[in-house]
């Protein structure tokens, strides 16, 4: 699934060879490397300098306002119990899909992508509609006093839809390529069910665990358009970061909004960082 | 007393009822139901009715620009995938896994932290905001806006299928036309285009999908000119926000029946040619 931290290793700089076998290195790496340089590379540096126009001072000032940090707080927080929601369900689902037989199976199983095919504002003015005190879920919850639209779980709601593909296809390959072997086993050895699942299979699915989790939350904490539908947008409530980076954007605050763009942009890099970590251990661990 | 033997490797019935349950419930609540209410809206006022909000100008000139934006991001973002997974699994240099990160790097960021880079380097306060002006060049608020940050999204899609996939197959069959005299393009088109063709075709599939759906990046860069410079998701934005719900649903349900449309041939592709397309998917 994950291109990410596919094991490619350096070759060591004093045995480059100075001529390769294959036509096309310098078109090839010269193309990728202008292409990527001009597009991704160029404009993220022009992020990562604008706040320094700001100085260290009013950099912190412009982040540590309490409706930036009210924002930050619910896009992180929101998006981390998102992501632990999506693992349970993402495990569950995997589950079901790679080791029962039932009608329909196929199509359960490709319904899974939708959340990456539909596009978000579609998801989002559906979720909203849905959960709306009039809508067909929200009519039922608003007479136990829950209400999800326009409050903080609407944001958490959105960010589970959002996110169930990462957890689940992480965890759905390795499932499938795990031997029955261990299992019997371990059933052979006197464990029960319970105990196998517990104690043989999820601790080897562990890693695929954390890395479907990691992208789960890289996803959910940057997600705008389904949100911003469902939110109702409430500064310093269920206002998250990225909407708030539109508005001062909107009030031609770009400082402000690179400021906040600089924390987004370095929770991502941490994340993929956390994910090559995760890789390599899992890649060790095989 | 005879008691049915339960296979080791088998969940008990309660469980798998429990799990099966869990699983089907989750997917039609969370997943099934916003679908179904995409149709239902779109259609509560028959089919005519659907059809007079698609074509309506304003839907029609939404339709076009994100045709548009998908028909310059795609190929764009094809070529540049090739070229890398070409350099990446061809070749050794040093840096590789560095490279291989950064391409991997617009998805983890934030679609509006993509759409505000480009307005920090094209915006009236940006690097060449001035200069454009006084050269009467619009790339922001305009449609070289859209496309940038389309192409951003999009940018790892096809990168990232071909690159485990053509790293997997190596580079023997490439040298071994080299050796028997075949020309670069020769060696690419008859021998490597060959062998990554469906996760090509795969990429581009998803890549596609994604462009034509963006809309936290485009929002940014658009301006939201009605009838100009508004892609379909940005229309759905528009008409929903100004109470046209009949008209939000109709084109959202026309985005959706696109992703059916994506789910489907993405299955199609996955069920003939699992083989082949394993390699990427594998990690």
């Amino acid at each position: 699934m994950s291109a990410i931290g596919l094991k490619f290793g350096f070759a060591k700089p004093w045995r480059v060879k100075p001529r390769h076998v294959l036509p096309g290195f310098r078109l090839s790496l010269g193309f990728t490397l202008f292409y990527l340089t001009g597009i991704v590379l160029i404009p993220l540096l022009a992020l990562l300098i604008r706040p320094i126009e700001l100085g260290p001072l009013g950099f912190w000032a412009a982040i540590s306002t309490p409706r930036v940090l009210a924002s930050l707080r619910l896009s992180f927080g929101m998006a981390a119990a998102a992501a632990v929601i999506d693992s349970l369900f993402g495990i569950v689902i995997a589950w079901v899909l790679t080791r029962y037989r039932f009608p329909l199976k196929g199509l359960l199983d490709a319904v899974i992508d939708l959340p990456f095919a539909l596009p978000t504002a579609v998801a989002g003015i559906a979720l909203s509609s849905l959960y709306a005190p009039n809508g067909w879920i929200g009519s039922l919850l608003v007479g136990y006093g829950i209400r999800i639209a326009y409050t903080p779980w609407g944001v958490l709601t959105a960010m589970i839809f959002i996110s169930l593909p990462f957890t689940v296809r992480t965890v759905q390959p390795v499932l499938a390529e795990l031997g029955l072997d261990v299992e019997e086993a371990a059933a052979t050895l006197g464990a029960t069910r319970l105990q196998t699942i517990a104690r043989v299979v999820l601790p080897m699915l562990l890693p695929a665990i954390l890395t479907g989790a990691a992208m789960a939350f890289a996803r959910a904490a940057g997600e705008y358009g389904s949100i911003i539908f469902l939110a109702g947008n409430i500064p310093a409530v269920s206002e998250i970061a990225p909407l708030l980076i539109v508005t001062k954007l909107e009030q031609f605050d770009y400082a402000g909004a690179s400021a906040i763009g600089v924390v987004m942009l370095a929770a991502s890099f941490v994340m993929l960082l956390a994910l090559n970590g995760l890789q390599s251990w899992a890649a060790k661990r095989r | 007393m005879s008691k049915r033997f339960l296979n080791p490797t088998e969940d008990p019935l309660w469980l798998r009822l429990l799990l099966g349950a869990v699983a089907v419930g989750f997917i039609a609540v969370l997943l099934l139901l916003p679908l179904a209410l995409v149709f239902k809206e779109a259609f509560a006022n028959g089919v005519s009715a659907f059809w007079t909000a698609i074509v309506e100008p304003d839907a029609l000139a939404a339709v076009k620009l994100s045709l548009i934006a998908a028909a310059i991001a795609v190929p764009f973002n094809t070529v540049f995938g090739i070229a890398a997974a070409w350099a990446v699994a061809k070749y050794d240099f040093p840096g590789k896994t560095v490279l291989v990160t950064l391409i991997d790097l617009p998805f983890s960021v934030s679609p509006v932290v993509a759409g505000l880079i480009y307005v920090l380097v094209f915006g009236m306060q940006g690097w060449f905001g001035p200069w454009l002006i006084d050269h009467d060049i619009h790339i922001l608020f305009a449609v070289p806006g859209i496309v940038l940050a389309t192409i951003f999204v999009t940018f790892p899609f096809v990168a990232r299928e071909l690159i485990p996939l053509m790293v997997d197959q190596g580079r023997d069959e490439e040298e071994a036309a080299a050796t028997l005299g075949a020309t670069g393009l020769q060696t690419f088109l008859r021998v490597t285009l060959p062998n990554i063709k469906w996760g090509l075709l795969y990429g581009i599939l998803l890549c596609n999908a994604r462009a034509l759906g963006e809309f936290g990046a485009v929002s940014v860069v658009s301006g939201h000119i009605r009838g100009v410079t508004n892609t379909m998701p940005l229309h759905v934005q528009l008409l929903y926000d100004n109470y046209d719900y009949a008209g939000a649903f109709a084109v959202a349900a026309l985005l959706a029946m696109l992703a059916l449309l994506t789910l489907v041939l993405k299955s199609l592709l996955e069920w003939r040619y699992a083989d082949e397309l394993a390699a990427s998917h594998r990690h």
